[in-house]
């Protein structure tokens, strides 16, 4: 298996986040667990035509699993590893060791 | 490869090693630059905590002293979530530049497994993630 590049992964995953619509139907899958795109329409405030298509994005980036079943009973379950890997580049980008030693910098002359 | 597992950075310092020491390990030191609040055992294995005015507190654990060229201790991952188990080692070296120090610090450990206890119990909730996560090691490991 090739390894996946993991900036793709972050970058698909800020993609991903970046649309409210997207980031409702993860916060759906989050909180109630496995759902149909039906079942999405229902709750969200969003057509099921666009619900298809958010689900469509949001598999690509391999945060979201397609559960096979009969034609419209596919359930969609949330996968969060390609968030995890968004979130330690977060991290490591967040790090701010160059503020800290400006601190320490001006501590030690000050 | 872009994705860093590691930060690391040197400034010049215009105060000996001794100085610098004593601002990266003692209570006093690191209240005045770091933390608001902190409080250390100055022993590998010994707790240090630092806390902010804000209400943030991080708990550390020291890892090495070697007075007064090597400090290190690990803590959690900024921004994960509190019961996110994974650390990062942070590791400073002091060296004598001239009259002064040069002080490099650097992280690592933003790209690692979880413990195996921790693993287990992620993937009560989650499919696949520990399998996703060893291929974004040997893919560190290969770079």
């Amino acid at each position: 298996m090739t390894p996946p590049d993991i900036e793709a992964v972050a970058e698909q995953v800020f993609v991903a986040l970046a649309d409210p619509s997207r980031r409702a139907i993860l916060a759906e899958l989050a909180s109630r667990g496995p759902a149909t795109a039906t079942d999405l329409a229902a709750r969200l405030p969003i057509t099921r035509q666009a619900i298809a298509k958010h689900l469509t994005l949001l598999a690509e980036a391999g945060l979201v699993t397609a559960e096979p079943g009969e034609r419209r009973r596919v359930r969609y379950r949330l996968r969060s590893a390609p968030m995890r890997v968004a979130q330690q580049f977060l991290a490591a980008l967040a790090s701010d060791w160059d503020g800290r030693l400006d601190a320490l910098r001006n501590h030690l002359d000050g | 490869m872009g994705f860093p597992d590691r930060v690391e950075r040197t400034v010049e310092l215009a105060h000996p090693p001794g100085k610098v020491w004593a601002a990266l390990t003692t209570p006093e030191g690191l209240a005045a630059w770091f933390g608001q609040e902190a409080a250390i055992e100055l022993r590998p294995g010994g707790p240090a905590r630092m806390s902010w005015s804000h209400g943030h507190t991080v708990d550390m654990r020291v890892e090495r002293v070697e007075e007064p060229s090597v400090f290190g201790f690990t803590w959690p991952v900024f921004g994960m979530p509190e019961d996110d188990l994974r650390r990062t080692y942070v590791e400073f070296t002091l060296e004598p530049a001239g009259t002064g120090t040069r002080l490099t610090v650097v992280e690592t450990g933003f790209a690692q497994l979880p413990d195996d206890h921790h693993r287990k119990a992620y993937d009560a909730h989650t499919e696949g993630w520990a399998s996703e996560l060893g291929e974004l090691v040997e893919h560190l490991d290969a770079a």
